[in-house]
């Protein structure tokens, strides 16, 4: 996970003092009979590039759809930048949006649609040439101010329709799936211009997408939404590592879920239990964010990452469980071997493929030990 | 693919287009006829023509239908499109099963109907019957069909282009100005002139809604010719079908010529 | 903004009440009303100034005599009949003209495509009272298709085709084949050329994979493209009256007669009412073909 900002923490969700630039209030939007969004309270800080993750019709693009004034909430209240913006038509706000169509005016020229916003707001002609020649230049779109949208290709125009959303200076961009148009190549190399772009304007952005590699990417904090509501909100990092529900650990990433009833100690840290997660098994012994009432039933979330591949158990390692390899993917520079326990249960378990010419160390049908650590995987209360 | 013609095929259009252009043909070469006797060729003349643009009834009447065509087409194009508008982009609203009823139901009622039922009405509300009242039954049953054209074109327009343009600051008269209207102008051309040759060419609904002040081009045609074929009609026909014939086929080589900068431009593109 | 929806909406709404909707309520009142010799010719006229009693004298004096007189008077139903018997010889007819040349067209060099689509369209720019006035002349008894024919020694007498249905036939199939054409161009042009291959490859003839591919894809433009003919057709009176002459019953032509002529506004008026009822089938089954096209095609 690429983080952008190492040298300067930038945390302002951290900072009781730090007031955030929008703040939604129990916003929720009803259609009819089908609500949209659910009673939902977010902050986003200024400078953030914050990513609203999930899977299609969660209703992340509705609740982008009101930050630009497009929608008005059925309950709840949006201020940005202090101010209320329920009665703000999308015209009057300080914020731009960068639609998935990326909806260039098909009869402008790349010159003319950037200009588009500042001959709104009356710009002077001075004003005007050299705000979309800045703009021109931040998106390396010099030599194609005279096409039009049809004559360039498909990066380009994602390009001017980013370079038109900013050409106002606004407070806010929002962006929605502005990759989602592009090949896989092209949308790595584009991220990672957003995120310069994004830093050298010191523009909040907030991103909708369904791609967790693309949030996990570009984001500085994500939220991961599901049926209206937002499950978690937290930092790439927190949400791959501390996911706060089956849900959260499932959506982002590869993960084993195991399900069984816990039990307290029996030692080690504080907080430490015994997940009995299938029979003649040993139990997992992990360790929960809170104290875990005997017999309770959890969800035990390990990445296969987390789970090294032997033919021996490792003493090291606090869990162990033995079964037999039924499917093994290489994937260059990791291999994903799916071992079936006795009982049935089949867990998954990345091993990187460090040397070039690796002795093919385990095969189908071998017989394998799995190990991890007490601290590798998370308790989950279902 | 093989996309030879066969006989067949060659043999169909052939006979297709020659019984489609055959009987206008004939039409425009004996408007060239020196005799009266418009069955028998007696070599040729343009009197008829030099007859035509000396009768002046003839071009009162076609002063007439042209005020009729070009006013009406023009507020029939207006009112086609803002209810073309109201069609696709307003949503729900009480009565917008009455308002599409009404919009369709034009295109099919016959004309006799159609110009019974405004002739009722313009005598129910006393108004005097003449060019205004032929203008009004021309708008009316025209604007549906602009109506119909600018809304297949509405249709497949973006909506997130007026989006855009909100988002960008302009109010939302704005909107339609710089963004919706430029992109919808060609749908709207081709319903003024859809509007416009169907008022030329209406009959029915003229000869029921107009009153003894004006006679349009049709009726005058009409009156004419139902006493058998007349061969200064010849010459005006073939005037008529010359216009048509020149305005079609321009507009085609027109339209022509920009699909081919289009995609030369489009090769340039893709090239850069 | 709402003020602005709602000017966007009245405008063309009160337009179509004013000249479509209320001239048509008035049509089927004046339907129930009994001729009389004043000006307007029909009873009772309706009027507000007498208050409530006005009111139900008016509907007192409404009858169904007109619609009992048009079930009468057997020239009423017979010309409805007639109307719908030539419109639909004369759909027919159009699309036995109009499916080879569609075809013809569907399979031309993609190049020569839109001039023959243009010379499709180019006739319906033209006026149509010109397309069925350059008949006139040739088949007309001394015509030149008779004096054709004549010359070749084909026939001794002259054919009797001017003011007779055959004529109407003519006038119809010529001035709307572009209406039979273009629906159905539209439908085999989408079609994959791959498709009758793949019949021929899986053991088809040609002609069986004509009739088992090519004919059903066709299916809803050929549907369309009737409707397109056989509605508009029903109520035409320029056709009949100059080609058809005394000769042909078409309701168009009644309906003018009796309003023009005999100046019995309530006798046309329920003439107009009743053509319109016959008209809805026609109408609700093409409505209901289009929408399932546009379902289909989504």
């Amino acid at each position: 996970m690429a983080q952008a900002k190492p040298k300067i923490v930038f945390d302002p969700w951290n900072d009781p003092k730090a007031k955030p630039l929008i703040e939604c209030r129990g916003i929720t939007k009803r259609f009819g009979d089908f609500t949209a969004i659910d009673n939902i309270d977010l902050n986003i800080y200024e400078r953030e590039f914050f990513a609203l993750l999930g899977p299609s019709g969660c209703g992340k693009t509705t609740l982008m759809r009101m930050l630009a004034g497009f929608e008005a909430p059925s309950e709840g209240a949006i201020t940005i930048d202090g101010q209320n913006v329920a009665d703000v038509p999308p015209n009057k706000r300080a914020v731009n949006m960068m639609f998935q169509s990326y909806a260039l005016f098909p009869h402008l020229s790349v010159w003319e649609n950037i200009a588009f916003g500042l001959k709104r707001e009356r710009a002077s002609k001075e004003r005007i040439e050299e705000r979309v020649s800045e703009m021109l230049r931040l998106t390396r779109l010099e030599k194609f101010a005279r096409r039009k949208p049809h004559q360039i290709s498909g990066g380009q125009r994602q390009r001017v329709a980013l370079a038109r959303s900013l050409a106002k200076a606004p407070k806010l961009l929002l962006l929605d799936e502005p990759l989602g148009a592009l090949d896989k190549k092209l949308r790595q190399d584009t991220q990672f211009e957003l995120m310069d772009i994004q830093e050298r304007t010191g523009t909040t952005f907030v991103i909708v997408t369904h791609d967790q590699e693309e949030a996990m990417t570009v984001a500085s904090r994500v939220a991961v939404m599901n049926n209206g509501v937002i499950m978690q909100v937290a930092t790439p990092a927190d949400i791959y590592e501390q996911p706060n529900s089956v849900y959260v650990a499932d959506f982002i990433g590869d993960v084993n879920i195991l399900e069984g009833n816990a039990s307290p100690g029996p030692d080690g840290p504080e907080n430490a239990v015994q997940i009995h997660y299938a029979e003649g098994e040993p139990p997992v012994r992990a360790v929960a964010n809170a104290p875990i009432a005997q017999g309770s039933r959890v969800s035990y979330a390990i990445r296969p990452e987390k789970i090294s591949v032997g033919f021996e158990p490792d003493p090291d390692r606090a869990n162990h469980a033995q079964g037999r390899v039924i499917d093994i993917a290489y994937l260059g520079n990791v291999s994903t071997y799916r071992v079936e326990l006795p009982g049935g249960k089949v867990i998954s378990a990345t091993m990187t493929n460090a040397r070039r010419l690796e002795r093919r160390a385990f095969t189908w049908e071998d017989e394998v030990w799995l190990s991890w650590t007490q601290t590798a995987g998370i308790v989950l209360e279902s | 693919m093989n996309k030879r013609l066969s006989w067949f095929n060659v043999t169909s259009l052939t006979l297709g287009f020659a019984f489609l252009y055959l009987p206008m043909l004939i039409l425009i070469i004996y408007s060239f006829n020196a005799s009266k006797l418009v069955t028998v060729w007696a070599g040729f003349s343009t009197r008829w023509y030099v007859e035509l643009f000396h009768d002046q009834p003839f071009l009162d009447a076609a002063w007439v239908t042209l005020k009729v065509a070009v006013s009406s087409s023009t507020l029939a194009t207006i009112l086609g499109t803002m209810a073309a508008i109201v069609m696709v982009r307003m949503g729900r609203f009480r009565g917008r099963t009455l308002f599409s009823g009404m919009i369709y139901a034009p295109l099919v009622m016959p004309d006799v109907i159609t110009g019974l039922s405004l002739l009722l009405l313009f005598i129910a509300i006393g108004l005097d019957r003449g060019v205004f009242t032929i203008m009004l039954a021309h708008t009316t049953f025209s604007m549906c069909y602009v109506s119909v054209v600018v809304s297949s074109r509405l249709m497949t327009f973006d909506h997130s282009l007026e989006e855009a343009a909100l988002d960008l600051g302009a109010s939302p008269f704005e909107s339609f100005r710089l963004v919706t209207l430029p992109i919808i102008l060609p749908a709207v051309v081709s319903g003024w002139l859809l509007a416009f040759t169907l008022s030329l060419d209406d009959l029915v609904i003229a000869s029921f809604t107009t009153g003894p002040s004006a006679t349009t081009l049709p009726m005058k045609i009409f009156s004419a010719v139902r006493l058998g074929v007349s061969p200064e009609i010849n010459a005006l026909s073939t005037l008529m079908i010359s216009v048509v014939a020149i305005g079609v086929i321009s507009a085609s080589l027109i339209s022509k010529r920009a699909i081919i900068r289009q995609r030369r431009e489009e090769q340039e593109g893709g090239r850069a | 903004m709402n003020l602005r929806r709602f000017i966007l909406i009245a405008v063309p709404y009160l337009w179509l009440v004013a000249l479509f909707l209320v001239p048509f309520l008035i049509v089927v009142k004046i339907s129930f009303s009994s001729a009389a010799i004043s000006m307007p010719p029909y009873t009772p006229t309706f009027s507000l100034t007498q208050g409530w009693a006005g009111i139900e004298n008016f509907f007192s004096q409404l009858s169904v005599d007109n619609f009992v007189f048009l079930t009468q008077d057997d020239l009423y139903w017979k010309a409805y009949l007639s109307s719908l018997q030539i419109a639909a010889i004369s759909t027919v007819l159009t699309l036995i003209v109009a499916y080879p040349m569609a075809y013809g067209m569907a399979r031309a060099p993609d190049e020569w495509r839109p001039t023959l689509l243009m010379l499709v369209i180019l006739p319906f720019w033209t006026s149509f009272l010109i397309r069925v006035y350059s008949w006139m002349g040739i088949i007309s008894d001394q015509g030149l298709l008779n004096q054709f024919l004549m010359w070749l020694g084909i026939i001794a007498e002259p054919l009797h085709i001017m003011n007779t249905s055959k004529a109407v036939y003519l006038g119809i199939v010529y001035t709307y084949l572009p209406f039979m054409i273009l629906p159905i161009y539209a439908a085999l042009e989408k079609m994959d050329d791959s498709l009758g291959e793949a019949a021929v490859d899986l053991g088809a003839s040609r002609l069986s994979s004509f009739w088992l591919v090519t004919v059903p894809m066709s299916r809803p433009g050929v549907i369309a493209g009737c409707f397109l003919v056989f509605i508009p057709a029903i109520g035409e009176y320029v056709i009949p009256q100059l080609l058809g002459g005394s000769n042909t019953l078409m309701i168009g032509k009644v309906l003018w007669t009796e309003f023009f002529s005999n100046a019995d506004w309530p006798l046309a008026s329920s003439v107009a009412v009743v053509l319109l009822l016959i008209l809805i089938i026609p109408i609700m089954l093409f409505q209901r073909n289009q929408q399932k096209n546009e379902e289909a095609g989504r």
